[in-house]
């Protein structure tokens, strides 16, 4: 299923603790996690992100902390995928495991352009070109397909 | 003919039963899943999901982060970990007073051990890596799944080797090693990887600093930082380790994607700029005005960095206007500094000393950065607000270059005030 959206860009390094600060990492915050994303660097953010926007980044996207706060709060604040250069490696799991598309493509986009997404084919198209980027190994691929590792394990554990 | 492994592909094969290398996707059975009052309440409700039974031997519950509770939310929080052990019997669930920084507890408890695969909701979880443990970071739902199945799927990590030759000049420790490192490579220059530790040079890193260069691997992205196990590892484990364990060295024909040479006599002190860990230079080259010394953490707040610490301002005092915040990483680590003298050295000194916790390192809480403030740090990471306000800074060194900069306000070199 193709993505269509408004791109939101940002930069190298992005880290967790930008994405969502340390501060708010307690469980009664965790059904609106999306009220605090980028709290700190890119104050207001929260409430103009809309259903199905799209994050474009540089390298290393989600370093730093663990927390799964970080992608379930870009989730829950309606981003649909995130386009980056690479992910840090505990993000990227994190993302796979609660359902977030994320894509490895070094994309030339504005912030505000309108970007499609079709991961079954492998592409990114922007108004100005078409890109494409790799499938997931076979494994990740059927984690996902699945719906995710606790899906995963349901099935397992029936 | 059988290609030579590395210590991760090796750990790896030995928990998949499968021949493992780089570039695999393998699933292994865990020795131990480690999640804090902060991960935890996640993976406590996609567990309790499951309805399924806990694999609850391999389970370990340590409240750091928030607690002693800093407010009623972290309160309640600490409560659900609490309410978790009892409901499903987990007898390794540390209290306060028995906790402390969860890297800490894990080695000061025995469950970190040589050979051992243990994973963790917390990315400092390779830590473990100094005692030649395959340990890395994960998320809380993998967590979850881990306490369901005692097993995890893993890729297996293509291996930097870092060569090491000499030993360390007077005060230059671990953290400036892999300061260095970090810089040399960046903050994703091991990205999906992990570092294997090699060279005449490792017998002359305590155990500790290898637990804290182990501890940063994550900093440059990597999945774990794994020394070889040697006399210094068994003498350090002797008396706290549970259970039997099963070192592994690489095979002298293993396969490396990169190596790295350092010569430790070369190294000097060092000390990263805000607000990444790779921005790191010569604490020679840096004068800069500190209102905040912090020493602590799952990175530096062991008795070791205590020790030399004090050994830096003992008859001295902290300078005007520069709150000196001492933070030991866990009840083992707080006694030994009562034990030693050391309390008194650093309250001499006019230092404040805390009970075991994360505390500020993350920005929780016991030494929070106002706008504008800087503070010297034996913590992990430098990012943007990390300790506090958006506008704050944080400089990352190791426990002397924090002491020594305690006590003339600005970042020094320990031989400044000697």
């Amino acid at each position: 299923m193709s993505v269509t959206g408004k791109v939101w860009k940002f930069g190298d390094h992005v880290d967790t603790d930008q994405i969502l600060p340390a501060e708010r990492l307690v469980s009664e915050n965790l059904a609106h996690l999306n009220d605090f994303v980028f709290e700190k660097t890119r104050p207001g953010l929260s409430s103009e992100i809309k259903k199905g926007d799209i994050m474009v980044a540089g390298r290393n996207f989600g370093c730093g902390s663990s927390r799964e706060h970080a992608p379930r709060a870009l989730m829950q604040s309606g981003i649909a995928c995130i386009i980056a250069d690479s992910f840090a490696r505990i993000f990227f799991r994190n993302s796979i495991n609660i359902g977030l598309l994320l894509v490895e493509c070094n994309i030339d986009v504005k912030e505000g352009d309108i970007i499609t997404i079709d991961p079954e084919k492998g592409k990114v198209i922007t108004n100005k070109k078409e890109y494409e980027f790799p499938q997931y190994p076979e494994f990740i691929a059927s984690l996902i397909s699945k719906g995710g590792l606790m899906a995963k394990i349901r099935e397992e554990l029936r | 003919m059988r290609m030579g492994k590395t210590i991760s592909e090796k750990i790896l094969s030995a928990r998949s039963g499968v021949d493992a290398y780089a570039g695999m996707i393998v699933e292994a059975d865990i020795d131990y899943v480690m999640v804090n009052d902060v991960t935890g309440p996640i993976a406590f409700r996609e567990f309790d999901e499951l309805s399924t039974s806990a694999k609850k031997e391999k389970i370990v519950l340590i409240p750091d982060h928030y607690v002693p509770n800093k407010d009623i939310a972290s309160a309640e929080q600490a409560k659900e970990m609490r309410n978790f052990a009892e409901r499903h019997n987990i007898e390794n669930y540390f209290e306060v007073g028995k906790s402390g920084v969860c890297h800490q507890i894990m080695v000061d408890e025995g469950f970190a051990a040589p050979g051992r695969l243990i994973v963790g909701a917390d990315s400092h979880t390779c830590t473990y890596g100094g005692l030649n443990a395959f340990s890395t970071g994960i998320g809380s739902t993998e967590a979850a799944a881990v306490f369901a199945t005692g097993r995890l799927w893993f890729k297996v990590p293509e291996t930097i080797k870092v060569e090491l030759t000499g030993s360390f000049k007077k005060y230059v420790s671990g953290k400036d090693l892999i300061i260095k490192i970090i810089t040399d490579i960046g903050v994703d220059g091991a990205s999906y990887k992990a570092f294997e530790f090699s060279g005449p040079g490792v017998r002359n890193i305590s155990v500790s600093d290898r637990l804290t260069i182990a501890n940063m691997a994550i900093e440059a992205g990597g999945k774990a930082g794994i020394f070889p196990c040697d006399e210094l590892t068994e003498e350090y484990i002797r008396d706290i380790v549970k259970g039997d364990y099963e070192p592994f060295c690489a095979d002298k024909d293993a396969r490396y994607g990169q190596t790295l040479r350092y010569d430790l006599s070369k190294l000097e002190l060092m000390v990263a700029y805000p607000h990444l860990p790779e921005n790191g230079r010569s604490v020679k080259d840096s004068k800069v005005r500190i209102d905040q010394a912090y020493l602590g953490s799952c990175t530096n707040g062991r008795i070791e960095d205590m020790r030399v610490a004090a050994s830096i301002v003992k008859g001295k005092k902290v300078a005007k206007g520069v709150r000196f915040i001492v933070v030991p990483a866990s009840p083992r680590v707080y006694r030994q500094m009562l034990d030693e003298g050391l309390f008194q050295i650093f309250l001499d000194a006019g230092a404040f000393i805390s009970g075991p916790t994360c505390g500020a390192c993350l920005g929780g809480y016991m030494g929070i950065l106002a706008d504008k403030e800087k503070a010297i740090s034996s913590t992990n990471r430098n990012f943007i607000g990390r300790m506090g306000h958006k506008g704050s800074e944080v400089y990352l060194a190791g426990p002397a270059v924090v002491a020594a900069s305690a006590l003339t306000g600005y970042i020094s070199e320990p031989d400044e005030v000697r």
